[in-house]
């Protein structure tokens, strides 16, 4: 018999052969303290958690690593290389990502432009390829455009995450049109990475039909991450469900809801 | 172990940790640097002269030479 449960109602979420159990994936970045962080990401459900290489603080006087707070076992990690600015860089942080020795899976951003952070597409094109064939799964941070996204189909990448808006705008989808075409027009899964701002903006994503969303300010510049994590997640089930259904077609006049015969003289 | 920054003369070598210009004592092993960093190896990856070690196994026999470039790095929170 047919439940109502989530995992019966939804189709199964894999990239690259790897099944996951969370459509959304969150950032690790930004948040006030890692004791919230920890709090936030356990209230998401999400299995899948983006960290970033950096450099050890020689003159520490905490822990910064992400390793001393979360525990690697309970979560998938998915490191990126943001704030590489070449397709070199990009490879560079990419290969110290993989030699922590958890996966050879890489979020994989080459910016081009400091003040809106958009990708450089050029170098992400060549650093997917550079990143494939030594045997990475590449997930591609790119913008909203299609000729890109097939492109770096075609190079391998296991998924393709184009922009809703800017990293850490939270201006939300400028442009459903380019999603559902990316989405309607590739064969790789589509997750929509960045500027997500609230709970809605989730849901009206999903209901494009993509396959899930990565975000990191939305959930941790709220003023409480955890409600908004909550929130970020049942948002981003609903408008997964949302699209499963289909929705009704839209009408500019109104049709009764209630019978129009039966009623009294 | 040797303090880090107080070894000198021709029982130093001088290495670049980082970024930052560092004298340790001639025949510390990388493994010996991470310990007096008070780093664990499992938690950092090393790059050495620009080229990742991946074997962690290796750390207790490389020994650090006059001029090496090591980066430590590890995973920090990020979107």
């Amino acid at each position: 018999m047919a439940t109502t449960s989530l995992p019966a109602l939804d189709t199964p979420f894999t990239i690259a052969d790897r099944e996951f159990r969370s459509r959304l994936m969150i950032g690790t970045g930004k948040y006030a303290s890692n004791e919230q962080m920890v709090r936030a990401i356990e209230a998401s459900g999400a299995e899948v958690i983006t960290v970033s290489v950096r450099r050890v603080n020689l003159d520490r006087s905490s822990e910064e690593g992400i390793l001393h707070h979360l525990d690697p076992s309970r979560y998938f990690l998915l490191s990126n290389t943001a704030g590489c600015y070449t397709a070199e860089e990009a490879i560079r942080y990419a290969r110290l990502a993989r030699a922590a020795g958890f996966n050879e899976w890489v979020k994989l951003e080459v910016i081009g432009d400091q003040e809106t952070l958009l990708p450089d597409v050029a170098g992400l094109l060549e650093a997917t390829k550079v990143l494939v064939a030594e045997g990475f799964k590449v997930m591609a941070y790119t913008n909203e455009d299609l000729i890109t996204a097939l492109r770096l189909e075609d190079a391998g990448a296991v998924a393709v995450m184009p922009l809703a808006s800017p990293i850490g705008s939270g201006l939300g989808m400028l442009n459903p049109f380019a999603i559902r075409t990316i989405k309607h027009r590739s064969s790789v899964p589509i997750i929509v990475d960045a500027g997500v701002g609230t709970a809605s903006d989730a849901c009206v994503v999903m209901e494009q039909g993509v396959d899930g969303i990565l975000m990191n300010t939305g959930i941790a510049a709220a003023r409480d991450p955890v409600r908004m994590a909550v929130a970020m997640r049942q948002a981003v089930d609903a408008g997964r469900l949302a699209y499963l259904a289909g929705r009704m077609p839209r009408r500019e006049i109104a049709v009764p809801s209630s019978p129009t015969t039966g009623m009294l003289d | 172990m040797t303090e880090m920054g107080t070894a000198t003369g021709t029982e130093a070598v001088t290495l670049t940790v980082n970024g930052e210009c560092r004298a340790v004592a001639r025949g510390t092993t990388l493994a010996g640097l991470l310990a007096s960093l008070d780093l664990d190896p499992r938690m950092i990856v090393v790059e050495h002269n620009r080229e990742i070690l991946r074997d962690r196994t290796t750390f207790a026999d490389l020994e650090l030479a006059e001029g090496d470039t090591l980066e430590l790095v590890h995973f920090v929170g990020g979107g």
